[in-house]
């Protein structure tokens, strides 16, 4: 089977995408998903907030999923959900197994939106037994809203950043006593009124400088081993529940699978401006780009990555394959130094376009309310901006410099000046 | 398989031979008695198969290269790795011939390698050859620097631990074997030529009884009057296993020079297309002690660095902790004693896996010997076909006949083990099927993957409760 686009992933960025793309006229647009509905996590996530800076309305995950399922539908895409994307026969030639058997889909050009998960227990390496109770957020999510199972006796949640406030009601919602917030940063980093609304509503603290060092029960979840990082004390918490949230990595398999060169920070495809990867005509949008921003900025992605696809196929180049995928121009990456993590996107090709929504994102590991954040190329600086840095949230850098930077070898470096 | 409450009183029929414990060498000896007339129990404390010592290994299918020469171990290795070989091929047990190259990283461990070739030749392996250097890099290029020589084993393999041991039970149930789960032994009596065991859901009676009991054989050879000739001391292995992404990076099993005490850290693929980081050794006093340490784990962490450095940046997929049944002696605890018609395998530390067929063989000709009648069954099945959860052959996702015949083979729930509705529904209905969802992942490999159930685990839960023929 032929499509003009390929879509892997049915979530906020995939969706926008296909809307996007069959509104510019950009063909046959196939969306496959591997989950039974389209939809993405939001479909699991029950509580409001969803659609401010896309649709500029608010609603609840559910409510968002299917209003961009509904609308990719409207719009003429094909949308196959239970359809898993295993592999690549060739570039752009995916490889599809569903109940209907396995097919090969040619696409002239692929836009990868496979999203992003949490780091597990294991990935974490906390020590100890191996017992039931013990999971990520979206398990926790779906084993509540979609199989409607309650959750008795008392929760700890590992994580205080918005997820982890997500993670405390949907814990509440299911019956679960949450004890506390265990978080190894020196605050909480998610709104003020959450935390405050923690404490108050639910009346669950957070504990900051504080880890999980041991996991124990031998059948069922019995207990925890909680250090204070400032005193070196460890207390033994009774809990029956154990959430890991946050810690998001890209979920970037089909991404390395079909050859595409991975940024060492945000652990995604590397992307240029236009979300284009390394490979020709394939590109990438939403969490695989970013682990984790919220579900409007990773539909905005999908918009701006259809945008490019659609100018890629519409000009054809000599060859008759799509200009913006071919390594036209040279690229330059874009780095960032300690406390920065990661900045996305993450190269530049010539000429770039101004990235998703004008600006780069980036993520601190560490807290600063006043930082300077100093773009450098070589010995030139080509911007200073400044920035709050809270881990885990969004740090966001004006895109204006970019006509500055010149082809080279010479990458991109982001920093935090010093003098803060 | 939960067992229906046995006769309190012991009134029940008297089984030929009852084997206690079900771990791979238990169903092993299931399974080569289960080739004659006779009648068959084997009982196990844990709610399956295969979950001591068994589950918790290196995975390899072990040539002995390396075993003591003239002991059992070595012998038995030599046979049972055979012997697995051949019937994994029959059961669709999943098998890989990567071959391992043992890697000398001092000047005095490459001293040690002649040794190692000359005991390797002791035990009657004779493809064992040196690789220079350079030529390791060749065949590993991620291998890290400071490598000086090496041995190549090209026989050595991997298997799938998991399958093993469901498909020797698999084959004796079918059997007519009676397979008691969730059923501990408490004790022992022996009158008029039988023995009655109390377990915890009644009394059993039998003619013989064989001790296979792992981490527990000292405590089940005392309550049979065995001649308590040994005690077990678990060593407890930790072991990393990376995400699939990470296979790549190396093509052999990885070994180190070993040590007195232990085979040391090695870096191995695993059937599955995963990378396994392990084992650590250190001796522990409980027995049920599989708990992993922050301390194991970072010495783990430390050694992998050492040999593919690339590997540390891969997710770990999964960390868990193994016991080995240790004794105070080298070589197996293999014995007969046809006055108690008792027999006892232990003390089977590491091995165990690749010498099961052959140890069950051995134990099995002994008790011939020891008047067991072993008159062939003239109408046994052979090797049952287990599901396939390797990654070298094809997975019903990968197989477009069977998605025709029952499109819920097209149906993935598990999305980073790519394990379909089907194979679920299969599991819940075999044979020996699972008790719980531990018991699910080993038979399918569901919710073993990266995201370890983010995507998938309330999936997994709802068709596990809706039991085989359910819809979920």
């Amino acid at each position: 089977m032929n499509a003009d686009v390929l879509v892997v992933g049915a979530g906020p960025a995939g969706l926008a995408a296909a809307i996007e793309l069959r509104r510019l006229g950009a063909g046959r647009i196939l969306v496959a998903d591997r989950e039974r509905e389209a939809g993405g996590i939001p479909r699991h996530s029950a509580h409001t907030g969803y659609g401010l800076r896309d649709l500029r309305r608010v609603m609840t995950g559910p409510a968002y999923a299917r209003h961009y399922a509904q609308a990719a539908a409207l719009a003429g895409a094909e949308i196959r959900s239970g359809s898993t994307v295993t592999g690549w026969a060739q570039d752009r030639v995916a490889i599809l197994t569903s109940p209907d058997g396995i097919e090969t889909i040619a696409a002239r050009a692929v836009l990868l939106a496979t999203g992003c998960r949490e780091r597990p227990r294991t990935a974490r390496l906390v020590p100890g037994d191996r017992p039931s109770g013990v999971m990520t957020t979206g398990e926790l999510q779906q084993r509540v809203y979609l199989a409607g199972q309650r959750l008795p006796g008392r929760a700890l949640v590992v994580g205080a950043e918005h997820v982890s406030f997500s993670a405390m009601v949907t814990l509440a919602h299911a019956g679960a006593d949450v004890v506390a917030l265990v978080t190894e940063r020196p605050r909480q980093q998610s709104y003020a009124a959450f935390a405050l609304g923690a404490a108050l509503r639910w009346r669950v603290p957070v504990w900051t400088s504080a880890a999980v060092r041991l996991v124990l029960g031998r059948d069922r979840l019995t207990a925890v081993d909680v250090a204070d990082l400032r005193t070196g004390a460890v207390r033994r918490v009774a809990c029956d529940t154990l959430v890991f949230t946050g810690d998001w990595i890209p979920d970037h398999e089909q991404a390395r699978l079909a050859g595409a060169a991975i940024d060492p920070g945000t652990r995604g495809p590397a992307v240029d401006t236009a979300l284009a990867t390394s490979v020709p005509a394939v590109f990438a949008a939403g969490n695989l780009v970013h682990a984790a921003e919220t579900a409007d900025v990773a539909a905005l992605d999908g918009l701006h990555a259809a945008r490019h696809i659609a100018a890629a196929l519409a000009g054809p180049s000599e060859r008759g394959r799509p200009r913006s995928g071919e390594r036209a121009g040279a690229t330059v990456p874009i780095t960032v130094a300690a406390p920065l993590a990661w900045i996305s996107p993450n190269a530049i090709r010539d000429p770039a376009p101004p990235p998703p929504r004008g600006r780069f994102l980036l993520r601190s590991e560490v807290f600063r309310r006043r930082a300077w954040l100093e773009v450098r190329q070589g010995d030139r600086l080509l911007a200073r901006a400044r920035a709050r840095l809270i881990p885990g949230r969004p740090v966001h850098l004006n895109a204006g410099w970019l006509a500055g930077v010149q082809v080279s070898d010479t990458p991109v470096l982001v920093t935090v000046a010093d003098d803060g | 398989m939960a067992a229906a409450a046995l006769p309190a009183d012991g009134s029940g029929p008297v089984a030929d031979v009852t084997i206690v414990g079900a771990g791979v060498v238990g169903t092993a000896v299931a399974r080569e008695l289960a080739q004659y007339r006779l009648s068959v129990i084997l009982v196990d404390a844990a709610n399956d198969v295969g979950t001591g010592t068994t589950k918790a290994n290196t995975a390899i299918l072990h040539t002995g290269f390396d075993a003591d020469p003239g002991s059992l171990e070595s012998r038995l290795l030599a046979r049972g790795s055979t012997l697995l070989r051949d019937y994994a091929a029959r059961a669709c047990i999943p098998v890989e011939r990567t071959g391992a190259l043992l890697v000398a990283w001092t000047a005095e461990q490459e001293r040690e390698l002649p040794s190692i070739a000359d005991k390797a030749g002791q035990n009657g392996y004779h493809a064992i050859r040196p690789v220079p250097a350079a030529r390791l890099y060749e065949r590993e290029p991620h291998l890290g620097p400071g490598a000086r020589a090496g041995l190549e084993i090209p026989d050595e393999s991997i298997v799938c631990p998991w399958t093993t041991p469901l498909a020797y039970a698999t084959e004796a149930v079918r059997a007519g074997a009676r397979l008691l789960l969730d059923t501990r032994v408490t004790g022992m009596q022996t009158s008029g030529g039988e023995h009655r065991l109390a377990t915890t859901r009644g009394t059993l009676r039998s003619r013989w009884v064989i001790n296979a009991a792992g981490l527990q054989s000292d405590r089940v050879d005392a309550m049979a009057g065995g001649d308590g000739g040994f005690t077990i001391t678990p060593r407890r292995g930790e072991l990393i296993v990376f995400d699939k992404l990470a296979r790549p990076l190396l093509s052999s099993i990885l070994l180190p020079v070993p040590t007195a005490r232990s085979k040391g850290v090695l870096v191995a693929p695993t059937v599955y297309g995963n990378v396994l980081l392990g084992p650590t050794a250190q001796d522990v006093k409980d027995r049920g002690d599989t708990a992993t340490t922050a301390d194991g784990l970072a010495f783990l962490r430390e050694s992998g660095r050492r040999i593919v450095p690339a590997l540390l940046d891969e997710e770990v997929t999964a960390t868990y902790a193994g016991l080995r049944a240790a004794t105070e002696h080298r070589d197996y605890q293999i014995r007969v004693d046809p006055a108690r018609r008792y027999a006892c395998a232990a003390g089977i530390r590491s091995t165990g896996l690749s010498a099961s067929l052959g140890i069950a063989e051995h134990l099995v000709d002994q008790l011939g010997g020891a008047g067991l009648a072993l008159r062939r069954r003239a109408d046994t099945a052979g090797p049952p076909a287990m599901p396939y959860i390797g990654q070298s052959g094809t997975r019903p996702y990968q197989d477009a006949a069977r998605i025709a015949t029952d499109p819920d083979y097209g149906r993935i729930v598990c999305h980073c083990e790519r394990v379909t509705r089907g194979e679920i529904r299969d599991a819940l209905a075999s044979t020996v099927p699972p008790a719980d969802t531990d018991g699910l992942r080993r038979r399918t490999r569901a919710l073993n993957g990266r995201c370890q159930g983010f995507f998938c685990a309330a999936h997994v839960g709802e068709l596990m409760a809706a039991g085989p023929g359910g819809d979920a």
